[in-house]
C-alpha cells in the first residue's frame, strides 16, 4: 500500500482546520480566567480515505485532545472538524449538538489504550461487543449475537467465547475484543490512541499485524495516536509531529524518517534507543524541558531547546509551511538544515 | 539464625573476573489462595564488578521479583523458596580492605547484616519515583537522612557525618545528576519536581550512599523518550565515574541494547538466554529471544508488512506449562522433549547460555 499523494486526486475524509482546545486556569471564588492551558493550539491537517496518519509527541503534547476532539469527545475551543459523511456531505463536527452527532457516532469509531479499563468488566463479549449495536438499533437479539460471532471471527477471536466474560482474556485478546467493539458500526474513521502500548512487547505485533489486514480488508482509515516512533512508523502513510500543542512536521513516512525537516523531530529519533547495540543511539541530544503550554515560549515554542536557534526564533512564531511537495514543517531554518536519525542512513532498506 | 551474618568464604584479594554478585538457582515462589506461583524457578547469573547487566523480559517474567529478592524485599505472601544471591562485601578501612561473600538468601530479611548492605552498598532506583518520594517531607530531607543512616559509607573510619555535611553531600550529589539550582532543589518537596527532575533526584538517592552494584528496575518507563535519553544517558557518565555495577531491567529491546553490556533474557520466572549484548542482538540462540527480536518493528525495516508474531499470550502464573515454559509459543518446539523436561541453561557459544534442547539436551531435575 502506498501514501496517497496528499493534495492528489485522493479524497479526504477528514479536515481538521485550526482547532484549538483551551483549558481555562481558574482563581479565587469567582473562578476568574487568570490564562490558559493551549493544549491544542491551531492545528490543521486532513486524512485522506483509506490512510494511516500517525500523530506523535511526548506527553502532554496535545495529541490525545486532539484526538479526543476529533470524535468529540470534547467540545474545541474554536476550528473545524470537517467529516465526509458515508451520504457524501461535508460536516463540521465543532457546533453539532450531542444529538446532532448522534447519526454520525457510528461512522467514527475509537480503540482505546488500556484493555482493562475499557472493557465493562460486568458485561459479556456480547454485551460488551454489541452495545454499540443495540444503541444504533439494531434491537434484534439474534441478529446482533450473529453480527458479534462475525466480529469476534474478524478478529482472530473464536465465537465461542462471546459469554465469557473480559476477565478470562489476556490484554492481547482484550485488545482484539476492544477492535471488534469499534468495528461493530462498520466505521470509516477509527481512531486509535496508543492501541497496543499497554501490551506485552510479544503480542503488540500480533495486534499490530491485526490493524493493518483490518485495514486492508475494510478500507478503514487510521489515526493512529501514539508515542513510540517505530510503531508509529512501521503502520503509518504520513507522520504528524505535535510539541506543545502545535503540529511542528508532518509529511509522508519515509521521508520524515530519513530527513526530518525540523529539528524537534530529528531530536525526537535520536532519543530512541534503537535495539541494535552496533547503532549508538538514544543519547541526549536534547537539553532541558518541554515547556508548559500555559505559557509557552516567545516566538517558536522550540527555541530554547533547540541548537540551531537564530534571534529570528526567539522573536518570531514561525508558520507551519510546506518545505518540499506535502512535507510541512513549523521551522525558519527547515530549508537550510540537513538533520541526520539513525534511519538516515538505512538505504531503501 | 541469630548469626546475622553467614560468611561463606573470604577473598582477600579482589579478582576482576570474580563475580560481585552471583545469582544461583533462585527460587521465589508467592503461596496464594489459588496455588504456588511460582515466580523465579531457577534464575542464574552473574554480575561481574562495574558491569552493566540487562535482565529483559515481558510482565510476568520474574525479573522485578529477581530484584527484589536481591534486596530482601519480596512482599509477604512471596519468600525465597531456594538458591544462593552470593554478594561480595567490602569490610574494614580504607587501605586494608577484605571482601568476604555473604548469601543475602540466607540474611534475615530484617536483619541489621541486610540492612547495613540494602541501600549502601545495593542500592535501588524504582520504577515510579512519584511514589518512591514522600510527598510530606522534602527530596532533601530524604536523602539526608539516608545518608546519615549510612555514615559509614562516606567515613569508613572517622566520626559520623554531621547534618550540615549530609546536606553538602546532597547539594553535591545534585550537581553530579545534572539538577539545575541543586542548593534550592533539596528544599524542594517531590510534587514540585517534574518528571525526569524527580528521576534525577532518585538516581542522586540512590547514588548517595556510594554503592558498589545500583539496582534500576524499568527507571525510564514512566518518562518521555528525549527525558529518557538525558537519564540514560546520565547513568551511562556516572557508571563511568563511580564504577559501580548496574542490573537494568527493562523490557524495552531498545534500553537494553544501548546500556547494558551483558543480557540475561527472563520468560515465566527462567533464564532462556544470557551472552554478551552483541551475541544477544546478532547471534539470539533461543527461540524466543529470536522471535522477540523479530517481531519488533524497527526504525529502518520494511514497513506496512505483516511482523512475524510470537503466537499466542503469556500464559496465566497459575496455569504454567509443563517442560520448557516457551514450549506452547515456540516455533521450533521439539515433539516429546520440550513439553516433558525443563532444559537447564548451558552454555552454547563461548560466552552464551541458553536453555534449550535444540542445543542440548541437560534437563533440570523436576
Amino acid at each position: 500500500m502506498t501514501a496517497p499523494s496528499p493534495g492528489g486526486a485522493a479524497t479526504p475524509l477528514l479536515e481538521v482546520r485550526n482547532l484549538r482546545k483551551f483549558f481555562p486556569i481558574v482563581k479565587g471564588t469567582f473562578r476568574k480566567v487568570v490564562g490558559n492551558v493551549r493544549a491544542v493550539d491551531d492545528v490543521s491537517f486532513s486524512i485522506q480515505e483509506g490512510e494511516t496518519l500517525g500523530l506523535v509527541g511526548e506527553s502532554g503534547c496535545g495529541k490525545t485532545t486532539t484526538s479526543r476532539c476529533i470524535i468529540r469527545a470534547m467540545a474545541p475551543t474554536s476550528g473545524q472538524v470537517l467529516f465526509h459523511t458515508r451520504a457524501g456531505k461535508v460536516v463540521d463536527l465543532v457546533p453539532m449538538s450531542r444529538k446532532q452527532l448522534r447519526p454520525l457516532r457510528p461512522e467514527i469509531q475509537m480503540i482505546f489504550q488500556d484493555p482493562f479499563g475499557s472493557l465493562n468488566p460486568r458485561m459479556t463479549l456480547l454485551d460488551n461487543v454489541g452495545e454499540p449495536l443495540l444503541v444504533n438499533g439494531l434491537r434484534n437479539r439474534r441478529e446482533r449475537t450473529d453480527r458479534v460471532a462475525e466480529l469476534l471471527r474478524l478478529v482472530g477471536l473464536r465465537p465461542e467465547f462471546m459469554h465469557r466474560f473480559p476477565h478470562a482474556f489476556s490484554g492481547g485478546q482484550r485488545q482484539r475484543i476492544g477492535i471488534a467493539r469499534a468495528l461493530s458500526t462498520n466505521p470509516r474513521l477509527v481512531v486509535a490512541d496508543e492501541p497496543i502500548s499497554a501490551l506485552d512487547v510479544s503480542v503488540q505485533a500480533q495486534v499490530l499485524n491485526l490493524l493493518l489486514e483490518l485495514q486492508t480488508r475494510l478500507h478503514l482509515t487510521y489515526l493512529f495516536v501514539a508515542h513510540d516512533l517505530s510503531v508509529v512508523r512501521h503502520i503509518s502513510d504520513r507522520v504528524a509531529v505535535m510539541y506543545v500543542g502545535q503540529l511542528v512536521e508532518l509529511a509522508p513516512t519515509s521521508a520524515i524518517f530519513k530527513r526530518p525537516k525540523h529539528p524537534y523531530t530529528a531530536a525526537l529519533m535520536r532519543a530512541v534507543p534503537v535495539p541494535d547495540p552496533r547503532v549508538p543511539s538514544g543519547n541526549g541530544a536534547l537539553k532541558g524541558e518541554v515547556p508548559s503550554p500555559a505559557a509557552p515560549p516567545s516566538g517558536c515554542y522550540f527555541h530554547p531547546r533547540c541548537q540551531f536557534a537564530e534571534e529570528r526564533c526567539r522573536r518570531e512564531p514561525p508558520p507551519l509551511r510546506e518545505i518540499a511537495p506535502g512535507h510541512l514543517a513549523r521551522c525558519h531554518l527547515a530549508d537550510q538544515l540537513t538533520l541526520e536519525t539513525p534511519a538516515s542512513g538505512a538505504g531503501g532498506r | 539464625m541469630g548469626l546475622g551474618m553467614l560468611p561463606i568464604r573470604t577473598a582477600t584479594e579482589a579478582g576482576a573476573a570474580q563475580p560481585l554478585l552471583s545469582v544461583r538457582d533462585l527460587r521465589v515462589t508467592f503461596a496464594m489462595d489459588e496455588g504456588v506461583v511460582r515466580a523465579v524457578d531457577g534464575a542464574s547469573f552473574d554480575v561481574l564488578p562495574g558491569q552493566v547487566v540487562g535482565i529483559v523480559g515481558e510482565s510476568g517474567c520474574g525479573k522485578s521479583v529477581t530484584m527484589r529478592a536481591i534486596l530482601q524485599i519480596v512482599d509477604k505472601p512471596g519468600r525465597i523458596a531456594g538458591g544462593e544471591i552470593l554478594f561480595r562485601r567490602r569490610l574494614g578501612q580504607a587501605g586494608a580492605e577484605t571482601e568476604e561473600t555473604v548469601d543475602l538468601a540466607r540474611l534475615p530479611p530484617r536483619g541489621s547484616a541486610m540492612r547495613s548492605i540494602r541501600g549502601a552498598e545495593i542500592a535501588l532506583i524504582p520504577q515510579e519515583p512519584m511514589a518512591a518520594f514522600s510527598p510530606v517531607h522534602t527530596v532533601g530531607e530524604q536523602i539526608i537522612e539516608a545518608i546519615l543512616l549510612h555514615w559509614r559509607q562516606w567515613r569508613p573510619d572517622g566520626r559520623p557525618l554531621s547534618r550540615t555535611e549530609a546536606r553538602q553531600i546532597t547539594g553535591d550529589l545534585f550537581r553530579d545528576v545534572g539538577i539545575s539550582m541543586p542548593d534550592q532543589r533539596v528544599d524542594a518537596y517531590s510534587w514540585q519536581l517534574s518528571g525526569g527532575l524527580r528521576q534525577r533526584a532518585m538516581i542522586a538517592m540512590a547514588l548517595s550512599c556510594k554503592p558498589r552494584l545500583l539496582i534500576a528496575d524499568e527507571p525510564t518507563t514512566a518518562i518521555d523518550v528525549t527525558t529518557q535519553a538525558q537519564v540514560l544517558a546520565l547513568l551511562r557518565d556516572l557508571q563511568r565515574k563511580y564504577g559501580m555495577a548496574i542490573i537494568f531491567i527493562t523490557h524495552d529491546l531498545g534500553v537494553i541494547a544501548q546500556m547494558a553490556s551483558y543480557v540475561v533474557v527472563m520468560y515465566l520466572g527462567r533464564v532462556m538466554e544470557e551472552g554478551p549484548v552483541d551475541e544477544i542482538f546478532h547471534a539470539p540462540k533461543h527461540p524466543y529471544t529470536r522471535a522477540l527480536l523479530r517481531s519488533m518493528p524497527s526504525l529502518y525495516g520494511q514497513a506496512r508488512v505483516a511482523l512475524p508474531v510470537i503466537s499466542g499470550s503469556l500464559p496465566h502464573p497459575f496455569n504454567r506449562p509443563s517442560g520448557c515454559p516457551f514450549h506452547p509459543r515456540c516455533g521450533d518446539v521439539l515433539p516429546g522433549r520440550c513439553a516433558s523436561r525443563v532444559p537447564s541453561l548451558q552454555p552454547v557459544g563461548e560466552r552464551q547460555s541458553a536453555s534449550c534442547f535444540l542445543y542440548h539436551d541437560v534437563a533440570d531435575p523436576a
